[in-house]
């Protein structure tokens, strides 16, 4: 598959195989296996393409699904407000139009577009995926180029089938050695995001390896990856092995017979080659991770839950230190306050970063583990619970899980996006303080005024019974 | 696409590092199906003391009087991090933004301002810096010079200060043509199709 004997990376060589023209003065052109849409960065493009009289290229490579803006409450499309409603209704409109599959409103297939396509087989190894959302490097989790594109690349996309792309630098994340009992991979990546500051691999496709990497599976790796934006990488990558062929074989897009074999075959040969050489290298012990909590307004503002929020003395650089003094006035929060002194008084588990089954049963095992003592979600705190997928949702649901929420007090919804960016109206007030695990603790991300945390789908639970933040593994 | 060749405007200083995207355009205002209508909404959180955006925020320093006429927008490191919406450079260049100079940009914000004709340059921190002190009470007039990679302005000592920033040379290509990147691309076909030729089956 590669041209080159020179000692490459995994990125290289994803890079190497889809590489259609490299030309002197030109960036170089790079082939799209795989582009999903969604009904809030694709209007503009349709727009553009209708105005210049262009077809999509490959319609059948292109998959559109609903999520960002719908109502967690109704399937109706009205709904969601008239705005949303509109973007939906031109998503549909768009898709007839131009022959592209859809997954609307309640369709079985419907879900959030990166768990979605996993979930569909649709996420192929050695393929370049992407889509007009920053959290695409989630599908990088299967060793596959993944990563977000703005809406004039999604017109390029749907008419080329191509985008123009700068190579980007390479990064090597290992994390050595076995994590303790109790700590999830969105303690990993957050813990990572930690030690790099947000814009720590700016200009960087982040490939992640080591035994804990290595130990998690599929839908942990697609955790991990999806954060990858929060520190500024282009992409993040975990090189395919058995577990993720396992995963995919069978699924409903996956090749199949013969051409799966080939495919296998192929994607063994998807890892960075022995004495490949990285631009950077940042390697972290597991067994020092422990549970994350972010205390300020970007991700890389995280401190174990067993810390305390810092003080902008605990700062050298200027940047840094202003932008603690920013967060924690922001935050509400004092310096020197124990992170499980933190009352919050919403909680939201769900996102392309946690709505999946094993996410879900994580955060119900520990809500079991309340309700078993008599306890549940304290009355003072709204809880929702929001899975990633229709099919997330009716598994579930045959699991049980619903009920275990419900039965405690937290709301089981539809899914979607729902308040990790607050489209819809799951939205936070101003001062509200949430437990939320998702990706993003910008301010009024969530809503203006609001507060966000982010963590676990196991520290989440716990947040919404105790009322705090708890130390599950002290 | 508009051609950029030079552009000389007033530079107004937003002296906070990590503008996200979500800041520059808050998601309340993203459920447009066309291309306009954001820059109203620009930095809505900050620039408006009510959800309504009625209230201008006179504190903040897009809506100081003296910067009413600026054109070129000077940030600090990591700007339009986050989110992937382009409707965030779309807001910055209906507001009257042509130029933004900031020591780092976050990469897709980077391209998607590239792609819609609005200069990103990348200067060093010691540079950027001496651009805030000038920039202070709207005393920065800039010259962005895009052929010869260079931006210029006079101290108030009469003393003439450039300097010179990088671009990738397609990107600095499609912006002086004003290029249609999906025609280019288009142009190629051929090229598209003998690769697509010899994909393995399961691609």
């Amino acid at each position: 598959m590669t041209t080159s004997t020179a000692p490459q990376t995994l990125y290289e060589k994803l890079w190497q195989t889809h590489l259609v023209e490299e030309k002197s003065g030109e960036t170089p052109l790079l082939y799209v296996d795989r582009h999903l849409i969604h009904e809030v960065t694709s209007p503009q493009a349709f727009a553009n393409l209708r105005f210049h009289n262009r077809p999509v290229r490959h319609p059948e490579r292109t998959i559109a699904t609903m999520d960002h803006n719908i109502s967690t409450r109704s399937i109706k499309i009205d709904a969601a407000g008239e705005g949303a409603a509109n973007q939906l209704r031109a998503l549909e409109k768009n898709c007839k139009d131009f022959g592209i599959e859809l997954f609307g409103m309640g369709h079985k297939n419907q879900g959030i577009a990166h768990v979605m396509g996993p979930e569909l087989g649709l996420t192929l190894p050695g393929t370049i995926i992407v889509c007009g959302d920053s959290h695409t490097a989630t599908h990088g989790a299967f060793g596959a180029l993944a990563f977000g594109i703005g809406t004039s690349e999604v017109e390029h996309v749907f008419a080329t089938q191509t985008l123009r792309q700068t190579k980007a630098k390479t990064m090597k994340i290992e994390v050595k050695g076995h994590v303790g009992q109790g700590i999830s991979a969105k303690d990993i990546i957050l813990a990572i995001i930690g030690e790099t500051g947000s814009a720590g691999a700016t200009g960087y496709v982040v490939e992640y390896c080591g035994e804990a990497i290595e130990a998690l599976s599929m839908e942990e790796r697609m955790t991990v990856c999806n954060m990858s934006i929060e520190f500024g990488a282009k992409a993040g990558l975990v090189a395919p092995d058995q577990t993720t062929f396992d995963y995919v074989e069978g699924r409903e897009y996956a090749p199949k017979d013969d051409v799966w074999q080939q495919a296998v075959n192929d994607w063994k040969q998807l890892k960075s080659d022995d004495d490949a050489v990285f631009d950077s290298v940042i390697t972290l012990e597991a067994k020092d991770i422990k549970a994350q909590v972010t205390w300020g307004t970007n991700p890389g503002q995280v401190i174990s839950v067993d810390g305390i929020v810092p003080s902008p003395d605990d700062f050298n650089d200027p940047i840094e230190k202003e932008s603690c003094v920013n967060a924690l006035a922001y935050m509400d929060l004092e310096a020197g306050t124990k992170i499980t002194d933190i009352s919050v008084n919403k909680v939201f588990i769900g996102s392309c970063t946690n709505s999946r089954i094993e996410d879900l049963r994580a955060a119900a095992s520990v809500v079991r583990s309340y309700t078993a003592k008599g306890q549940s979600v304290q009355s003072s705190i709204d809880a929702i619970v929001v899975p990633g997928s229709y099919r997330v949702k009716e598994q579930a649901e045959s699991e049980g899980l619903d009920k275990a929420f419900t039965e405690a007090g937290f709301e089981w919804r539809l899914p979607g996006c729902s308040m990790c960016l607050g489209m819809n109206d799951d939205v936070l007030e101003e001062g509200d303080r949430c437990a939320s695990t998702s990706n993003r603790n910008f301010e009024g991300r969530q809503g203006r005024g609001s507060r966000t945390h982010l963590v676990s789908p196991e520290m989440a639970a716990a947040a919404a019974i105790a009322g705090h933040f708890v130390d599950l593994n002290a | 696409m508009e051609k950029f060749t030079t552009h000389t405007g007033l530079v107004v200083p937003l002296d906070v590092a990590n503008v996200d995207t979500d800041q520059i355009i808050p998601k309340q205002f993203l459920q447009k199906t066309e291309r306009v209508g954001f820059g109203v909404h620009l930095f809505h959180d900050s620039r408006y003391l009510d959800h309504s955006g009625k209230e201008p925020n006179p504190e903040f320093v897009l809506n100081k009087p003296e910067y009413k006429d600026t054109s070129i927008l000077l940030a600090r490191e990591n700007f339009g991090c986050g989110s992937s919406r382009e409707h965030a450079p779309w807001a910055l260049e209906e507001f009257g933004f042509k130029v933004i100079i900031a020591p780092s940009f976050a990469d897709i914000f980077y391209g998607n301002c590239i792609n819609i004709g609005l200069l990103p340059i990348k200067l060093s921190e010691d540079e950027i810096e001496q651009l805030f002190v000038q920039a202070q009470g709207a005393n920065l007039t800039l010259t962005v010079d895009l052929g010869n990679n260079n931006v210029s302005f006079t101290k108030d000592d009469g003393t003439e200060i450039s300097f010179t920033f990088e671009l990738g040379k397609f990107h600095k290509y499609c912006l002086e043509e004003g290029v249609d990147s999906v025609g280019w691309t288009l142009n190629k076909l051929e090229t598209i199709e003998a690769f697509e030729s010899k994909m393995p089956s399961w691609q």
